[in-house]
């Protein structure tokens, strides 16, 4: 019987030990390959070590990335706390205080979030030129709070239905009205909530492209768009666009490396319904 | 006295569920407008004339449709497409479900595997697309391990289409150069069922393995009678948000490979953008776009409709 048992777990180890090397290997040339002087970045040794460590790829990296960089930030962060707040509210309506047909504008709302965003670019662009936002950062932060909408209520919605409802009913008794609920009952209860919610929407926001690509132009666009012209482009070598990928990766690398916890139940909130 | 406390009790819960309706009022009117208004407002566009810089909204029919599905670009992102979906999401579900299975076993190291395999959820396509490019380029990246077994695979700049017969005006079959970015897709993605499997398998009680063991049902058996059947809504719930993601799929194949000698590795969410933002063929965009749309409604809608229905 032990033997067995050990050669399973020996089979168990081994797929385990051969997956976890493929998921590493894109990282492994990503830092290697960065990491070496120019002369060394060829393609017959991508997968050698650099003989020795060299930043000046991060260097020129950063200096092509760094002002793209800040746009990202300018836009994800007000982006994710609106688009958060808004969530908050819509969950707690749609948890809390039901009523006839709320749960038709839940669904009503939630298919937003599965449409391809394609489906509204052209009117969407046409619409920002009107208001003059288009090219603009606050106009990047309408799209994403709007279209943001949709899974930041599901999350919210799904969070709060784990309050109790006696809690709700209990301070209805003590004569605490809607807005008092939300204010000292509810908002206290949702840190957990809110961190998981921003933290899912900091990674989405980041991490996007299609709106960030049709909406901004040169000087204005987010990192990501940045990203992809340093690769398209046929001057730049292959050691910056290492060096630029991994610096537009750290941001959301950092966050699920810190509060990767957080990071799994934005995702199973947002996939597990409700 | 209680009959006074009681009305006005009444009436403020009343006056509560206004406020409470005035709390969904901007997100239901954002909603209204951005997502059913603009996809009306594409649908007209799709119809119309509108092919150039100049607004021309006059009545086209279904022209720019019949346009497309005659199109030997668009005929091969749909056959692309279809390739792309079937083997991502199988993938997607098996290493996933396999994967999470074996971290299950209460192996020492679990929390160490389990990040590993997550952790490129944090990534963008774009990122994930710099990078596999040049990992999957024929003449360096794998093929110089490859190289000891003598095979050279040609990855995402092979033209060559398996199983190919004529159809329309494209040869249908599987592309082979699709498989490069299923790869690349998978293993950014992967890590998605696999948090969800981990969460199905933690919510199955051991009583209840335990039970089909005593009844002298293999390790085997056990999986495939008790635990896949259980795990059955979270493959479903899988298979609706990948296929969605594979249907819309724009800016890994857009970072990786583009659009492909022969449009190989094209799909329509490539197409639509290119049409649109630097050919200006409004009108054909939208049509790519609305058939889009239709293609993730099919899947959606039920979904949607099943999840509201489950809940009452």
């Amino acid at each position: 019987m032990a033997p067995t048992f050990s050669i399973g777990k020996f089979i168990k180890y081994f797929i385990l030990v051969f997956f976890a090397i493929i998921f590493l290997m894109p990282i492994y040339v990503i830092i290697v390959t960065s990491l070496k002087p120019l002369d060394e970045v060829s393609l017959a040794n991508m997968w050698t070590l650099p003989t020795a460590i060299d930043f000046s790829s991060y260097a020129e990296a950063f200096s092509n990335l760094a002002p793209n960089f800040m746009n990202s930030i300018y836009l994800v962060v007000p982006a994710t706390l609106l688009s958060a707040l808004l969530g908050a509210m819509n969950g707690y309506v749609l948890s809390k205080w039901k009523f006839k047909g709320s749960d038709i504008i839940f669904t009503f709302i939630l298919f937003g979030m599965f449409i391809p965003y394609q489906s509204i670019l052209i009117p969407l662009i046409q619409f920002l030129r009107t208001i003059d936002l288009y090219n603009t950062i606050p106009g990047l932060i309408l799209v994403h709070v709007v279209y943001g909408l949709p899974i930041t209520t599901l999350m919210f919605r799904n969070f709060y239905a784990n309050i109790p409802d006696s809690m709700i009913e209990s301070a209805k008794i003590d004569g605490a009205n809607f807005l008092g609920i939300f204010r000292h009952i509810i908002i206290p209860l949702s840190i957990t909530g809110f961190v998981v919610v921003a933290i899912w929407q900091f990674t989405n926001i980041w991490n996007e492209f299609l709106f960030a690509v049709t909406i901004t132009t040169s000087d204005q666009q987010p990192v990501m768009v940045a990203l992809q012209n340093l690769s398209g482009s046929q001057i730049v070598q292959w050691n910056v666009q290492m060096a630029g990928a991994l610096l537009a990766a750290l941001p959301t690398l950092l966050v699920y490396i810190f509060l990767g916890k957080y990071f799994v139940r934005g995702l199973l909130a947002g996939s597990v319904k409700g | 006295m209680a009959k006074e406390v009681q009305l006005k009790s009444k009436k403020r819960i009343t006056k509560d569920h206004w406020t409470a309706i005035a709390f969904l009022i901007p997100s239901f009117i954002l909603i209204l407008v951005f997502v059913y208004g603009f996809i009306g407002w594409t649908g007209y566009v799709s119809v119309s004339n509108y092919n150039s810089l100049i607004p021309d909204f006059s009545f086209a029919g279904l022209k720019n449709y019949i346009y497309l599905f005659n199109d030997f670009r668009f005929q091969a992102d749909l056959r692309n497409t279809l390739f792309f979906t079937i083997l991502f999401i199988g993938l997607v579900i098996v290493i996933g479900m396999g994967l999470a299975i074996l971290i299950d076993q209460k192996l020492k190291g679990e929390a160490i595997f389990r990040n590993i395999f997550l952790f490129p959820m944090a990534l963008s396509f774009i990122v994930t697309g710099v990078v596999w490019q040049w990992l999957l380029n024929p003449s360096t990246g794998f093929n110089q391990f490859l190289s000891v077994f003598g095979i050279q695979p040609k990855w995402y700049t092979d033209t060559n289409i398996l199983a190919g017969f004529e159809w329309g005006s494209i040869e249908f079959g599987l592309p082979v150069a699709i498989i490069a970015v299923v790869i690349a897709a998978v293993w950014q993605m992967t890590g998605f069922s696999l948090a969800m499997y981990l969460a199905g398998l933690r919510g199955i009680p051991d009583e209840l393995r335990e039970a089909a063991r005593m009844d002298g049902a293999s390790e085997f058996q056990v999986y495939r009678k008790v635990v896949l059947p259980m795990l059955m809504p979270i493959t479903m719930s899988v298979i609706i948000i990948m296929a969605h993601i594979s249907l819309k799929i724009f800016d890994l194949i857009y970072a990786m490979t583009g659009s492909g000698a022969n449009f190989v590795t094209d799909v329509p969410g490539v197409y639509m953008f290119e049409t649109t933002f630097r050919g200006n063929y409004y009108a054909n965009g939208a049509a790519i776009a609305i058939i889009m749309l239709l293609l993730v409604a099919v899947f959606i809608v039920p979904y949607l409709w099943n999840s509201r229905k489950g809940e009452q």
